[in-house]
């Protein structure tokens, strides 16, 4: 008995210890002045120089947290265990927090540097006059391809994907929306219907798509197809970017029938610390030649007009990444369907997955 | 003798003068094993909108999640029939070796590397260049599709799961004293009978634990369905994850758990052993 009260006595002693000296270093790390912000953003989804040089420019120290989906992200800032002062959401996902009531309004005028930002993607349909959001990244669904591990094969169009000579090549993301949107739209349906009998139909299309399915998984698509264990690949624009940045082979295409354009977006949560410090964040990160470096380091499209003039025509002029307004035209943006559609969709997709063609 | 049976007394009086002691284990045991099993039970009855209903219920024996988990069964039961056929000689040859303790550890040690990390290794292993294609190329294969088949979920899960099974086997295999087989040749049983008639049955506790340690854990495996099955095999652990990560449907999640506790209930009950016959039969 001695000996277990001993021991606990020793426990709690080293981790009173720990636990101050990790205060301490909390202490030391955040004395730069000018507080801190808290800022939470997909993985790989910024350069991390321009995090120190925000940090140097306004003695802000900034505490970069990172998810993996806009869901986890959702469900970490309502239970409000760290308070974020920046995060980066997909469109849908700022609806769905607008209903909930999780958003900070942006004060515009703060936000100087807006008028580098292209109009297009001003004032969308998912929050009207930029209230609560200010546009990152944008990009598309499509198809990673790797021609010399193929024999010829192009995707014009979704149902290329069902060519019985892919058997076994074709890898697809892991997520609902973008698999059913898939099937949905390779019928010429939009990704956002909510039309059972036209769900239905996609389902059992994608069914048939099973002898060429090799796999469905998330972020190791990108490690698949850099060591071409794979041909073909559903997904973002940005992952197909990252793949074709290490194997010059690969290729990407958005097929006609239509596809999903997508926006991620810098927004203030309502738990928001430093409100102040989020503003200058945001306004720092649309500064052109900020805005420029950002998107040359990540691979992703950004919509700052002012970054585009100052990038390589090389890349800004593919229209692999950057289509034209006249290509964007045939794009869909996902609506937030409700949480009772998401479920049904969810649903299709884990039937797709059990009953697969084999 | 006296000894034990003067300090059971002991323990005996203090648990009856001091109810106080029990008070952390009765509150552990109330926040940790039983306020989150009714708090699955509770949101089960939920509906997405927060309505109280018994849709969930009715939607789990709709076709989707009736097929998944009789999937969920058939796979759970290959591979523990598998790492069974494995570990047992495995834990028998372990009994007669000469240094037990340290194969023992060298089989142990890989279950302390984390789950995750061995899925990735065998993503690289098994991959259309990896050491495993490249040995039958050598050997003058053709390079096989072996990642995000049927085999490879089997194999890299009767890998991971193994290790759990030998122990208690070995255990109770090591525990039997040797005077019985002994007796039993000297009565002329052959290996075989003696086999049958008295190790077996003696070990049968081994084999049931280990079993309960695999079976139900594989009902609900979905790390590897994803990375190494490439989520063509799913299993019950898949669709809770989705519903509460990705539907943020609580109470489909929840209900969908129920089952799976009602499951695992049962498999305890099927190979259940009944009061701690290994210690009191043979020693």
């Amino acid at each position: 008995m001695k000996d277990l009260i001993r021991a606990s006595l020793a426990i709690i002693v080293i981790s009173g210890v720990l636990m101050y000296v990790v205060s301490l270093l909390e202490d030391t790390s955040s004395a730069g002045g000018g507080g801190t912000i808290n800022v939470y953003n997909w993985g790989e989804y910024i350069d991390p120089e321009l995090v120190s040089q925000f940090e140097e420019e306004t003695g802000i120290t900034v505490i970069y947290e990172t998810f993996d989906s806009n869901e986890a992200m959702m469900t970490k800032i309502e239970q409000d265990g760290t308070t974020y002062d920046v995060a980066m959401p997909s469109e849908y996902a700022i609806e769905k927090m607008k209903e909930s009531d999780l958003l900070h309004p942006i004060d515009l005028n703060k936000i100087t540097n807006l008028e580098n930002i292209d109009p297009y993607f001003l004032d969308l349909p998912f929050d009207p006059g930029n209230e609560y959001s200010i546009p990152y990244f944008w990009g598309t669904v499509g198809i990673a391809f790797n021609p010399s591990l193929l024999e010829g094969q192009t995707f014009e169009t979704w149902d290329d994907l069902w060519d019985p000579t892919l058997e076994q090549e074709v890898i697809l993301v892991d997520s609902a929306r973008e698999v059913i949107g898939m099937g949905l739209n390779s019928l010429g349906y939009s990704l956002n219907s909510t039309d059972m009998g036209e769900l239905r139909e996609a389902t059992d299309k994608l069914k048939t798509l099973g002898p060429n399915v090799k796999a469905i998984i998330g972020d190791e698509i990108v490690e698949m197809m850099r060591r071409e264990e794979a041909a073909v690949a559903l997904t973002w624009s940005g992952q197909a970017a990252d793949m074709m940045w290490i194997n010059e082979n690969i290729d990407y295409s958005v097929p006609e029938e239509g596809s999903n354009l997508w926006f991620d977006n810098m927004i203030i949560p309502k738990t928001a610390d430093n409100v102040d410090g989020a503003h200058e964040f945001i306004n720092f990160m649309l500064d052109a030649e900020v805005a420029a470096q950002n998107a040359d380091y990540v691979g992703y499209s950004t919509p700052n007009q002012a970054a585009l003039e100052l990038m390589d025509p090389e890349v800004t002029g593919d229209e692999r990444f950057y289509p034209t307004e006249e290509m964007r035209e045939r794009l869909e943006v996902y609506e937030n369907l409700g949480l009772e559609m998401l479920g049904v969709y969810n649903e299709l997709f884990l039937e797709f997955k059990m009953d697969m063609e084999k | 003798m006296p000894d034990l049976k003067l300090m059971e007394q002991q323990a005996m009086k203090s648990n009856r003068t001091n109810p106080f002691y029990l008070i952390p284990y009765y509150l552990w045991i109330v926040l940790f094993v039983i306020a989150p099993i009714a708090l699955v039970l509770y949101f089960s009855f939920f509906d997405i909108a927060g309505n109280l209903t018994l849709d969930n219920y009715r939607n789990f024996f709709s076709s989707v999640y009736l097929r998944l988990t009789l999937s969920s069964f058939w796979y759970a039961f290959l591979i523990t029939l598998i790492s069974l056929l494995v570990a047992y000689p495995t834990a028998y040859w372990l009994t007669k070796t000469k240094h037990k303790q340290l194969w023992l550890l060298m089989i142990i040690i890989p279950s302390w590397i984390n789950l995750l990390l061995k899925a990735y290794a065998f993503i690289g292993i098994f991959g259309l260049y990896g050491p495993a294609n490249n040995l039958l190329a050598a050997i003058g294969s053709e390079r096989l599709q072996i990642l995000f088949t049927d085999f490879s979920f089997i194999f890299v899960s009767v890998y991971i799961f193994i290790p759990f099974m030998v122990l208690p086997i070995f255990n109770s295999l090591d525990r039997i004293n040797p005077a019985l087989i002994d007796a039993s040749r000297d009565l002329g049983a052959s290996s075989w009978t003696t086999f049958t008639r008295v190790i077996f049955p003696l070990a049968i506790n081994g084999v049931k634990a280990g079993i309960q340690v695999v079976f139900i854990p594989a009902l609900s495996l979905f790390v590897i369905t994803r990375l190494i099955a490439g989520n063509k095999v799913i299993t019950l652990g898949t669709a809770i994850e989705q519903q509460f990560l990705v539907t943020q449907n609580w109470g489909m999640g929840s209900t969908i758990a129920v089952f799976l506790i009602l499951f695992m209930i049962i498999v305890m009950m099927v190979t259940g052993e009944k009061g701690g016959t290994i210690n009191g039969k043979i020693k």
